[in-house]
């Protein structure tokens, strides 16, 4: 059973705070198949075409058949741990400041021969399932887990550092006057997150969701405007060295694309709150957050945003709205570049129609704030870069990949 | 599959080990040269007299075997680059004798040898292998000390293998060290020092390791009237084979390529275990030398943990181990770690091992192996080499 | 001695004295707040496009965007619908001329101090000219509530039915406008109109009949409590923006001590 983790105490301000490392980071084409998986959080490897060999680690050509016809699949991630060790010395600055460290040998039941991290409750020689989880350096790895769950499992050194637990870290969400704003704190507060700080902008107009979150314990309302890149700074200055997580869920929406609406008003106001609000929170908050990623318990994890699925593929019904959308998108994986040597993750959660007023007029399925909050600590919890919340973002995501031309067709010819 | 053909009529001369550094300024170019140079002058050739060379190094980067023709003003007529770490001596030997054989060349030069700068080992390792970077350092970077932890692992749940056991092949290996004027380990090791010392990749300690360090070895291959001609001391190659990716099914390695080819190593050599008077094992942790002695027909698989307790591994013992300390307590310089023991067994055959010499040398096994290329080691190779001995 | 020079010569001595009748333009000061179906006024915001730094060494400055109707504004005649085809009723066409004028300022201070609804009326108005004469035709009439005082949600005082804040009913804009020809009217509040302005016939009646009119309005002013009820001359010249409807501007008041 894993030692809780405890809370941790207030921060000595006459320590030196350490420098991010990181694990390797480099991979060859065909192994960052495995990362790709691990950002959704799926357990995939290579699988030959031909004669359905599975293939560890990632190869460009199967190794019974020599056919180069290979795809990454969901397999079976059950094995057993055949052989371990513990690390207790490393040239890799970071698995050395980690030391000691759990690696084995697992056999999965499919055949492949795995090293891989191994949890701290796996019995020797166990039987165990493999999870894939993306590393601080952003790479997909496989660690052994026990098959049953264990008590504070999560709270395990090795795999806490994989993922984002937002147990006891502070968190920030940039907008209370949001209809998710309530429901993403109490999910937080659920998941053992510490002080949870939430953003309000134009203190001068009534919010009507203030008296909920006043409600919830723990939960601090301060100035934020992410149009305002004063607003910004400020709160940054203030409390940007104790923001663990933040959660970018401002956004600003208006039905209409470019002939229907006749003006830029509108598109402006979306660029300003969903593009430049994303962009002057990343300038204020990215850099002391990319600072403190190796922070002990509350390190600095990881930066969320919450996007329409329509980032992928516009809805030309919300054709200005869906471009924004994709300008976030766009810079949200320049972030992941700009943040990478920190091992700051950049989380996007994709969504389709939420239960809110300018959704009011589109037919179900849509996303209650209550279902957007669970994927998203859930997410969270697994470390992971990519969440398709709700039936309508796993829906385009799937056609997506599929053909992003014939997707595109269905959407503008109102098949969507 | 067509037979064998023997290796008569090539003589192994020369034998050239630097001394070894634990770190050096020097690059791998300068190490190779002294490496060459000393064997050239044990053997009175100018460098124009050599027409072959047979490289292995993972620290000359930029340049490759045909740069350092070049950088030394070489001009040979056959050259060859052997990128496989601890199989590179045995795999040289192999190619170079046939060349030899062939007319190829008349005066092989074999030479290994690397460079240990401050955070080079760290670097090498960082771009060693695709599937090491995809597959093995990701988890927990422990390099070649981690690979052997789980194979050891294995081995000791395996075959019942103890500390202790491991422990009798690195102490009495240091015993043989200290009577070697090159091992870079000088003091004595006891059983229990090897017991307590600082663990580095359970159940690996500090004792189980080799340590990467700065040297070269050389050799030179040529037919045996010109070593007769030029009055110098030689051994023979009685067989020699090599194997690749061997037993790829197996989840662990707990037996290498050497299982495959074993018996047709004898029946070229026209001996058996027992006729051999010493064994020369690739030793960059015990568990690989025991896995050599079950492999190479020593004892049956599993049972090295019993045999290394009924045997003295000494130079004066009964069956002579890794006679010059191996890398254990030698160093391994790079590629000149699948060098060393090649080196050493031309040495004890031809009878000039000056303080390691086993008495009575005449029939030498060297065992290589390398290349952790993700989980295991890919490379694996051996000849029995033959002398006048001492 | 000139007109003009003597007025130098005053200000000089503070015998005349510039009171400054202009909010700062502030990212965190209110704007007016529409049903969010309707196109927004922008909030003044500042960005620095360098500070002595490695985006321009020696110099520092800013980009700043905002509404036309953003903190102390103007609003000209072009604003609202009944002023559409007025003569020269955008900002970059209205006669210098106007943009410098008499001033006269009712207080109504007392009234809305306990009522955020206080309308003025025209008895209100009437009562005024008794103490101090029929309100000269082309004067400016700002209407003082102390408003200005109030800061950020107490400014806008938004409730669930809208915004509440003083203004003129639409008997007393008209009395204004069509009587006494006034040239414009200012507020303290965010509009020239009441915060529940909407529900007057017509709607707004301070922008419907001002603009209407030809007039113009002036909102978001402060410091009306440090000028006389009549005799101080106001300057209020808005930015010449091409076919601008109003203007963040600075407004002066030349006050006689």
């Amino acid at each position: 059973m894993t030692e809780p983790l405890k809370s941790p105490p207030k921060k000595n301000p006459q320590l030196r705070t350490s420098a991010p490392t990181l694990p390797p980071t480099m991979r060859s084409r065909a192994a960052m198949g495995l990362t790709a998986a691990a950002a959704e959080g799926r357990f995939m490897l290579q699988v030959c075409a031909d004669c359905g060999t599975v293939l560890y680690p990632a190869r460009d050509a199967c190794s019974r058949c020599l056919s180069t016809d290979l795809h990454w699949q969901e397999v079976s991630p059950k094995g057993r741990l055949l052989a371990e060790t513990t690390v207790r010395t490393s040239t890799n600055l970071y698995f050395r400041e980690r030391a000691p460290w759990r690696t084995g040998t697992v056999q999965l039941d499919v055949g492949p021969v795995i090293i891989c991290h191994v949890h701290g409750d796996v019995e020797r020689n166990g039987r165990v399932v493999l999870w894939n989880r993306l590393d601080r350096a952003g790479q997909g790895v496989l660690i052994a887990m026990p098959e049953q769950p264990t008590p504070n499992m999560e709270d395990d050194p090795q795999l806490r550092a994989m993922t984002s637990d937002p147990k006891h870290r502070r968190v920030l969400i940039a907008d209370a006057r949001s209809e998710n704003a309530a429901a993403i704190a109490r999910a937080l507060k659920k998941a053992g997150a510490g002080q949870v700080f939430i953003g309000e902008a134009e203190a001068w107009r009534p919010n009507p969701m203030r008296a909920v979150l006043e409600d919830i314990p723990g939960v601090q309302i301060l100035p934020l405007d992410v149009t305002d890149t004063r607003s910004v700074a400020e709160l940054a200055g203030e409390i940007g060295g104790k923001v663990d997580i933040l959660i970018n869920n401002a956004r600003f929406l208006r039905p209409g694309g470019a002939l229907s609406r006749g003006d830029t008003v509108f598109a402006q106001q979306e660029m300003e709150v969903n593009y430049l609000g994303l962009m002057r929170l990343a300038q204020a908050f990215g850099p002391g957050m990319c600072a403190r990623t190796a922070d002990g318990v509350n390190s600095a994890v990881a930066w969320v945003n919450i996007l329409s699925a329509h980032a992928l593929v516009s809805l030309p019904e919300l054709g200005g709205f869906s471009a924004s959308q994709a300008a976030a998108l766009s810079l949200s994986q320049s972030l992941r570049a700009e943040f990478r040597a920190s091992g700051l993750r950049v989380m996007n959660v994709f969504i389709g129609p939420t239960e809110d007023d300018w959704h009011q007029p589109l037919p179900p399925p849509k996303v209650p704030p209550e279902a957007l909050a669970r994927d998203l600590v859930a997410g969270l919890q697994a470390g992971l870069e990519d969440v398709y919340c709700g039936d309508v973002a796993r829906d385009l995501i799937e056609r997506f990949r599929a053909g992003a031309k014939v997707l595109e067709r269905e959407m503008t010819t109102g098949q969507g | 599959m067509n037979a064998r053909q023997s290796y008569e009529g090539v003589a192994l001369v020369a034998p050239a080990s630097t001394e070894y550094r634990r770190y050096s300024i020097e690059t791998a170019h300068w190490w190779i040269a002294t490496a060459l140079r000393q064997a050239l002058d044990v053997a009175g050739l100018r460098p124009a007299d050599l027409d072959g060379l047979s490289l292995a190094s993972f620290t000359l980067f930029p340049d490759s075997a045909v740069g350092l023709t070049q950088h030394l003003g070489l001009c040979p007529r056959w050259l060859d680059h052997i990128p496989m770490g601890g199989a590179a001596g045995i795999v040289a030997l192999r190619r170079a004798a046939r060349a030899v054989q062939a007319g190829d060349a008349s005066i092989v030069a074999c030479v290994a040898g690397d460079t240990n700068q401050i955070d080079s080992f760290r670097q090498l390792l960082s771009s060693f292998s695709r599937f090491a970077t995809d597959a093995a350092y990701p988890y927990g970077y422990g390099g070649p000390n981690a690979n052997f932890a789980l194979l050891t692992d294995r081995y000791m749940q395996e075959c019942g293998a103890t500390r202790e056991d491991f422990g009798r092949i690195c102490v009495s290996q240091r015993q043989n060290a200290l009577k070697s004027p090159r091992a870079v380990m000088k003091k004595p090791l006891s059983m229990e020092q090897y017991l307590a010392a600082r663990p580095i990749a359970d159940p690996i300690a500090l004792f189980d390791c080799v340590m990467p360090c700065a040297g070269a070895e050389a050799f030179l291959v040529m037919p045996v009237e010109e070593a007769e001609r030029r009055n110098l001391p030689y051994a023979t190659i009685a067989g020699a084979i090599e194997r690749h990716n061997a037993h790829a099914e197996d989840p662990i390695q707990l037996r290498g390529g050497w299982t495959m080819d074993i018996d047709e190593l004898y029946a070229q050599a026209g001996c058996g275990p027992a006729d051999i008077d010493l064994l020369q094992t690739y030793d960059d942790y015990p568990v690989i030398s025991m896995m050599q002695i079950e492999d190479l027909g020593f004892c049956a698989k599993g049972e090295a943990p019993r045999f290394v307790r009924e045997h003295d591994l000494t130079t004066t013992g009964d069956f002579p181990h890794n006679t010059s300390g191996g890398q254990l307590s030698g160093g391994q310089a790079g590629a000149a770690g699948g060098f060393i023991g090649l080196v050493e067994a031309i040495r004890q055959v031809t009878g000039t091992a000056g303080g390691t010499q086993v008495a009575g040398a005449r029939r030498a096994m060297v065992s290589g192996f390398g290349m952790i290329n993700y989980d295991r080691g890919l490379c694996t190779g051996a000849a029995i080499l033959e002398g006048a001995g001492a | 001695m000139s007109t003009l020079s003597e007025l130098t010569a005053r200000l000089a001595t503070g015998a005349v004295q510039v009171v400054d009748l202009t909010h700062t333009l502030d990212p965190d000061f209110p704007v007016i707040v529409l049903p969010p179906e309707f196109g927004q006024c922008a909030p003044f915001r500042i960005e620095e496009i360098s500070a002595y730094d490695h985006r321009g060494p020696a110099w520092k400055w800013n980009n700043i965007s905002m509404g036309e109707h953003t903190g102390t504004h103007f609003d000209a005649p072009s604003h609202w619908i009944s002023g559409r085809d007025v003569p020269n009723g955008a900002v970059d066409e209205i006669d210098p001329a106007m943009l410098v004028g008499p001033v006269v300022v009712i207080d109504c201070s007392e009234g809305t101090a306990g009522n955020d609804d206080f309308e003025l009326t025209p008895q209100i108005i009437l009562d005024w000219e008794a103490r101090h004469g029929l309100i000269p035709a082309g004067s400016w009439v700002l209407m003082r509530t102390d408003w200005s005082k109030r800061s950020g949600a107490a400014y806008l005082n938004m409730k669930d039915d809208g915004p509440h804040s003083p203004g003129p009913t639409p008997e007393a804009i008209r009395l204004l406008v069509h009587e006494r020809e006034i040239r414009g009217f200012g507020t303290e509040c965010i509009g020239t109109d009441a915060g529940q302005g909407a529900h007057y016939t017509p709607p707004y009646p301070a922008h419907f009949t001002l603009h209407g009119a030809g007039r113009y309005g002036l909102q978001c002013l402060r410091n009306l409590d440090l000028l006389p009820p009549t005799g101080a001359v106001l300057i209020a010249p808005p930015l010449k923006i091409k076919g601008g409807t109003g203007s963040p501007l600075r407004v002066l008041a030349l006050v006689e001590n």
